[in-house]
């Protein structure tokens, strides 16, 4: 009875097409038009603009709680440009640039982290989840819709965003078992940006990468360079067009950085050294793919500009809004309200109108005095 | 009309269901093959096969998790905890999104999902598979919270359930699966959910209860009408949350006496709120004040002591001797 090795044994790639210098592996360039690259560098810039934007917004407390993606726009447009329309984007809260990619108007994001609910609401007709913030608890969701879509044999695949924290999550390890034993068309997109908060990728988990995870579960996994646009969108596509296939589910493992800050309430300077940040910096991910575009001359003039007026006509709108109905929240928390509910809506709404008299905001009505008892 | 245990009147709502919704899916552990482990589903993977009864891997997060991704799809999950002890490693599903979703997205997605838990005591069971922990759910706005005390009701209820827009913890009480037989019609029955039934009308006292403790409560009523010449009226709740407190105030309002009994813990249960509703809405009609009769505030007790715990005829009708003499 000897000790054997089992097949099959295990390997994980790492993808790069254009590195840190702009050089470029020409054999592994994905074929996109050029339309495609100027868009995908739009949709970059815009992510990058807008997250300056937020900080800001957030500072002059125009806004609340923001988390910054710099830093993360390849692995975003890299992979959410890899979708149609039709496919289903589940988002974290840290997909800025992916979700304005989707369509999401700048207003709603502006919306969403000003603490309105409004934020919340995908445009009609697209194949959006809102952000979910506790972490990793969206995967199954992405698993449920890859499934309804193969129950219903609709021509549709899921992506999930998620981060390198996230991994250490049981939904992260139910989700990938969920879609391994059931062969359903998604794509788990983890952005390992190094940091979850203040803890390291070391202290999260002792595996060499977070593609390996996926292993264990029957479905390859892959490692690319998550600062290399043409790198994460090449595994992208890939993943999605074997899932389109029907040959099941893919973790793509993007290694990048989170630049900034994990939110505007955290201060990193605390946790991670500047020569860290500053290595980094030198491998931003617009930095390498404006250098390829300017070789094949498809840098637009004065495009920075018109993403700015774009962010600012935006803004502009969004704080010209009359202020949210707060009445709002009760229309939706079931199909048809229920009586307890009615009612006390009806005392929100009458405690707003005038503030004083018998009620309290709450009960539909103050208790009457009881009746003089007879002695 | 057949005379069917409640879990054979689950399996027709569910068979029935499925046939009429190609939408509806069951999913659980051991809910194929095995039928679950009270046979609840029992067959329908022969009917359906394993696209629409699947067997999922033992994780209760992701089965709830996923059922949240379905709905959002579409289709109208129905999925089984095995022991509602269990369901605290869904927990996080149910209330951070399964009873959100709805208002995050403004009415974008509804979440259509039953998520049925055995739960309560009185079968000899370990740890974790005794509980009755309805106040946890019945506590979550934008979920229903739904507890059937006999084989018809359970049909009804269940259909409704799962016809229901929005998501609906359904838990069945393990000690009624075989109790008793009941007349279950052929043809498909839906009862309303959020509504209670008056099931026995009196004038002298109210007594409130639901899923195992309604058979205690019919009990009493009867040993009150012979033995003490009381007349007690019998509200069997059915569905916990949202709360039908027009049927109960106007109940209180004509007895002016009320006892509640529940299996579950007694601090923070649903009585607390039953009893604050009666308060607010029926505190000049009280002759008596409220009780309740609830288990202690005691996580678990074994089987061995459950006996001394659970709510009984005994204990209800002391109670509402000493609420009739106030």
């Amino acid at each position: 009875m000897p000790r054997t090795s089992l097949e099959p044994r295990f390997q994980v790639e790492h993808l790069s097409v254009l590195d840190a210098e702009g050089r470029l592996d020409a054999a592994l360039e994905p074929a996109l038009s050029a339309d495609d690259l100027k868009r995908m560098y739009r949709g970059m810039l815009l992510g990058r603009l807008l997250d300056e934007r937020m900080v800001r917004l957030q500072r002059q407390g125009r806004i609340g709680t923001f988390a910054p993606i710099k830093g993360q726009e390849a692995s975003q447009i890299g992979s959410v440009a890899a979708l149609r329309p039709t496919d289903w984007m589940v988002p974290s809260f840290r997909e800025t640039a992916a979700m304005l990619w989707r369509g999401w108007p700048i207003e709603r994001m502006l919306m969403f982290f000003a603490g309105w609910l409004e934020g919340g609401q995908p445009e009609p007709g697209h194949n959006d989840l809102p952000i979910t913030i506790p972490v990793a608890t969206q995967l199954p969701h992405a698993v449920g819709l890859a499934y309804a879509a193969q129950y219903r044999g609709d021509d549709v695949i899921a992506l999930v965003y998620f981060g390198d924290g996230a991994t250490s999550e049981g939904d992260f390890h139910e989700a990938l078992n969920f879609a391994g034993v059931w062969h359903v068309p998604v794509v788990f997109l983890c952005q390992n940006n190094q940091w979850a908060i203040s803890v390291p990728l070391k202290k999260q988990t002792h595996s060499r990468t977070l593609a390996q995870k996926a292993l264990a579960y029957g479905f390859p996994g892959i490692q690319v360079d998550g600062n290399d646009i043409l790198a994460v969108h090449a595994a992208t596509r890939e993943a999605v067009d074997r899932a389109r296939a029907g040959g099941g589910p893919t973790l793509i493992e993007c290694v990048t950085y989170r630049l900034a800050m994990h939110t505007t309430a955290d201060d990193p300077t605390k946790y991670r050294a500047p020569e860290e940040v500053a290595e980094w910096e030198r491998k931003d991910p617009i930095k390498r793919f404006r250098e390829y575009l300017a070789k094949k001359h498809l840098l637009e003039d004065g495009l920075d500009q018109a993403l700015e007026d774009e962010i600012a006509a935006a803004v502009k709108r969004f704080e010209s809004m009359p202020p949210p109905d707060p009445l709002l929240p009760f229309d939706h928390v079931y199909a048809v309200p229920p009586a307890h509910l009615v009612a006390e809506r009806q005392a929100l709404a009458a405690w707003l109108a005038a503030p004083t008299g018998d009620g309290d905001g709450t009960a539909a009505e103050a208790p009457s005095a009881p009746p003089p008892r007879s002695s | 009309m057949a005379k069917l245990t409640m879990v054979k009147a689950l399996n027709l709502a569910l068979l029935q269901e499925m046939e009429r919704d190609e939408d509806v899916i069951v999913m659980g552990e051991d809910v194929g093959i095995d039928g679950g482990v009270f046979r609840v589903t029992d067959d329908l993977h022969r009917k359906f096969a394993s696209r629409r009864v699947i067997d999922t891997p033992l994780a209760e997060a992701a089965i709830i998790g996923v059922g949240i991704g379905m709905a959002m799809y579409g289709l109208k999950p129905v999925c089984e905890i095995q022991f509602s002890g269990f369901a605290f490693q869904c927990f996080h599903q149910i209330e951070n999104h399964a009873a959100r979703y709805r208002l995050r997205s403004q009415g974008r997605f509804k979440i259509q999902m039953v998520v049925r838990m055995p739960y309560g005591g009185g079968v000899r069971a370990l740890e974790h598979h005794t509980e009755s922990e309805e106040q946890f759910y019945a506590a979550i706005p934008g979920l229903k919270m739904v507890i059937p005390s006999g084989p018809r009701n359970a049909r009804g209820l269940l259909v409704s359930a799962i016809r229901d827009p929005d998501p609906v913890i359904f838990f069945e009480s393990k000690a009624l699966y075989h109790a008793a037989k009941e007349d279950v019609p052929d043809e498909i029955e839906a009862m309303p959910l959020g509504r209670a039934h008056v099931v026995r009308e009196g004038r002298d006292l109210t007594v409130i209860a639901y899923g195992a403790m309604l058979r205690v409560a019919k009990d009493v009523a009867d040993t009150l009408a012979a033995e003490d010449g009381a007349e007690a009226e019998v509200i069997d709740l059915l569905t916990i949350s949202p709360l039908d407190r027009e049927t109960i105030v106007d109940s209180v309002k004509k007895t002016g006496r009320v006892v509640v009994v529940h299996e579950a813990m007694r601090s923070f249960g649903p009585g607390a709120e039953i009893v604050t509703s009666i308060i607010e809405g029926a505190f000049l009609s009280l002759e008596a004040p409220p009780v309740r009769v609830t288990a202690s505030d005691v996580p678990f007790v074994g089987f061995a002591r459950e006996k001394a715990y659970i709510p009984d005829a005994p204990r209800l009708l002391a109670a509402a001797r000493r609420t009739l003499a106030f």
